[in-house]
């Protein structure tokens, strides 16, 4: 059996505020496979995007990571220099964030965008990172990218800067994609749409998937593995099956049950306050 | 029996452009829409960004003035009312937001943002009002001694609490809650429902529940209607809407929500606008169940 293209190990994160540090990421530790989908799920505060910003060393003060390893492709990316961490970042794993309106550059247009990780890591001149940019549009189902290449980002609805944040994501053919809530702003109908493209672009791009949500919809859709983190730590982790069938931490119990569908007018998660 | 809240081609549209370029265009947020509310009923009106659900619960209360259409209550037309006479009106009708962080004046503390709509009434004494604080804040499942704090120092799910506590005061028999949930987290959502689910056994309240969680709406309404584009294309018994969808917006709309159990099949419709007609008429496509196909 091959390494695991990424390991999390023992991985803890403080914030260094007054009166006390907060650890935001305590002792955390797992794996993802070549090709797998692993979800991390919890609530506002449980560490899961904290846990992202970790591995790709985009935390800023006053967060630190204070311990553990996180290995990608053999290396230890804690210990690399900036310059090669920022080399990982884009061609080694790429990044989908919640608000893509945020995570765009506003005045810089969406081709640009795209092609830029390309011109950056000197995969591309000026002219082939348009036309890969094209390409990549017409991937991630842009529909007429020709015409599309030149917009900016507010020219675009919800989901289709959604899926130029999956292009720029995907630009470098990185191995593994860590996407942070890539749905939670977006309409139902809009949200399946953008699931639908993350698992064909899984398939073809030969992507393992590393998803942060609060959804367990999504992560009943999407992965094949769950860690559920509760207070910085995770407290059960498993196939997402399993999981779903039969949890055993009394959290990922509470959890589960405060979401509706049971019978309808029953109490919702269980008697815990 | 009469209906306790009756909406009738309620319509609401706003002008757009019209400055120095350009020509006016309207935007027809809601577009024709009715539906009846049963006394006690958890009515639901779902739909997606745009679809106008929240602007026809806005106009309800004339929050905003709609343009054309009826919204009886108790058989009296509210869009008639006098002023003085909506005032007295809304004691009986409130509402509650989505967001528990703007819709609380952060430089009131709790005691007086509860008090506050007993105080514009001019209801009971000083020592009534404290007293109907207090209850209120138990009521809704807050600790009395923190009456003093100001919003911020409440969690998201304590703010709505007050915002519920606030809506509570003057005993209303009718809420529109608008997406009150949305904004908080899955455990937190879920004493909030179990609360409006208490409250309203115990005090008779009739709400209408504004929002975009299709699990959610399965769960506590037992009458939904789901808007699209300003209009309402498909209404009926919870059940029998959710098992039985026949407008294809609705089929399409249902089948995107993710499906928690990984073995289930997953059937996708794909909305396609060429498959309908946007003028359609709601028809009664089974006993209860209305349809615009």
């Amino acid at each position: 059996m091959t390494d695991p293209l990424l390991v999390v190990e023992r991985l803890t994160t403080v914030f260094e505020v007054e009166p006390e540090p907060v650890v935001a990421v305590d002792d955390v530790s797992f794996e993802i496979r070549h090709g797998e989908t692993l979800g991390l799920v919890g609530e506002s505060g449980s560490g899961k995007s904290v846990t992202a910003f970790s591995i790709l060393q985009l935390l800023q003060p006053p967060g630190r990571v204070t311990g553990g390893r996180v290995i990608f492709q053999g290396r230890d990316l804690l210990q690399l220099p900036e310059a090669e961490v920022r080399k990982v970042r884009g061609a080694g794993i790429g990044l989908v964030f919640q608000e893509p309106m945020a995570a765009l550059n506003p005045v810089m247009r969406v081709g640009d965008q795209i092609g830029e990780s390309l011109r950056v890591h000197g995969l591309a001149n000026r002219r082939e990172a348009r036309a890969r940019a094209i390409d990549l549009m017409r991937a991630v189902r842009i529909v007429d990218p020709e015409k599309r290449v030149d917009d900016y980002p507010h020219q675009l609805s919800g989901g289709m800067r959604q899926r130029v944040m999956l292009a720029v994501a995907l630009a470098c053919r990185p191995p593994l994609v860590i996407a942070d809530e890539p749905t939670t702003a977006l309409d139902v109908t809009v949200q399946a749409q953008v699931l639908d493209l993350l698992r064909d672009m899984k398939r073809e791009f030969e992507l393992s998937l590393l998803i942060i949500t609060h959804d367990f919809g999504v992560i009943a859709e999407m992965a094949d593995r769950v860690a559920v983190m509760h207070r910085g730590r995770i407290v059960e982790e498993g196939p997402v099956r399993q999981m779903l069938r039969s949890p055993r931490h009394a959290y990922t119990r509470r959890l589960l049950a405060s979401i509706p569908g049971g019978a309808p007018g029953t109490r919702l998660g269980g008697d815990a306050a | 029996m009469t209906p306790l809240v009756e909406v009738e081609h309620l319509t609401k549209h706003f002008e757009r452009g019209g400055g120095l370029f350009g020509a006016k265009s309207v935007v027809r947020a809601v577009d024709g829409v009715s539906f009846t509310i049963g006394e006690g009923e958890t009515f639901g009106l779902v739909g997606e960004s745009g679809s106008g659900k929240s602007t026809t619960g806005r106009c309800m209360l004339r929050l905003i003035e709609p343009t054309s259409g009826a919204v009886r209550f108790r058989g009296e037309d509210v869009l008639a009312f006098s002023p003085a006479r909506l005032r007295a009106a809304r004691r009986d009708m409130q509402m509650i937001f989505q967001d528990p962080y703007s819709s609380l004046n952060p430089r009131m503390r709790a005691r007086e943002i509860v008090r506050e709509p007993l105080d514009i009434h001019g209801l009971g004494t000083k020592v009534d009002r404290r007293a109907r604080v207090a209850e209120l804040f138990a009521r809704v499942g807050l600790d009395p001694a923190h009456l003093d704090r100001y919003p911020h120092e409440f969690s998201g799910g304590q703010r709505q609490r007050i915002g519920l506590a606030r809506a509570l005061a003057l005993n209303p028999s009718f809420i529109i809650a608008d997406e009150p949930v949305s904004a908080l987290d899955v455990s937190i959502q879920a004493q909030v429902i179990n609360l409006l689910m208490d409250l309203q056994r115990e005090l008779k309240l009739t709400y209408l529940f504004i929002a975009h969680d299709l699990r959610l709406v399965r769960h506590i309404c037992s009458r939904v209607a789901v808007m699209y584009l300003g209009r309402i294309v498909e209404t009926g018994d919870t059940e029998r809407v959710f098992q039985s969808p026949r407008h294809p917006y609705t089929q399409a709309l249902l089948s995107a929500v993710p499906v928690l159990d990984p073995d289930a099949p997953r059937t996708r419709i794909e909305l396609d606008p060429a498959t309908f007609d946007r003028e359609a008429a709601l028809r009664e496509v089974d006993a209860g169940h209305f349809a615009a196909v």
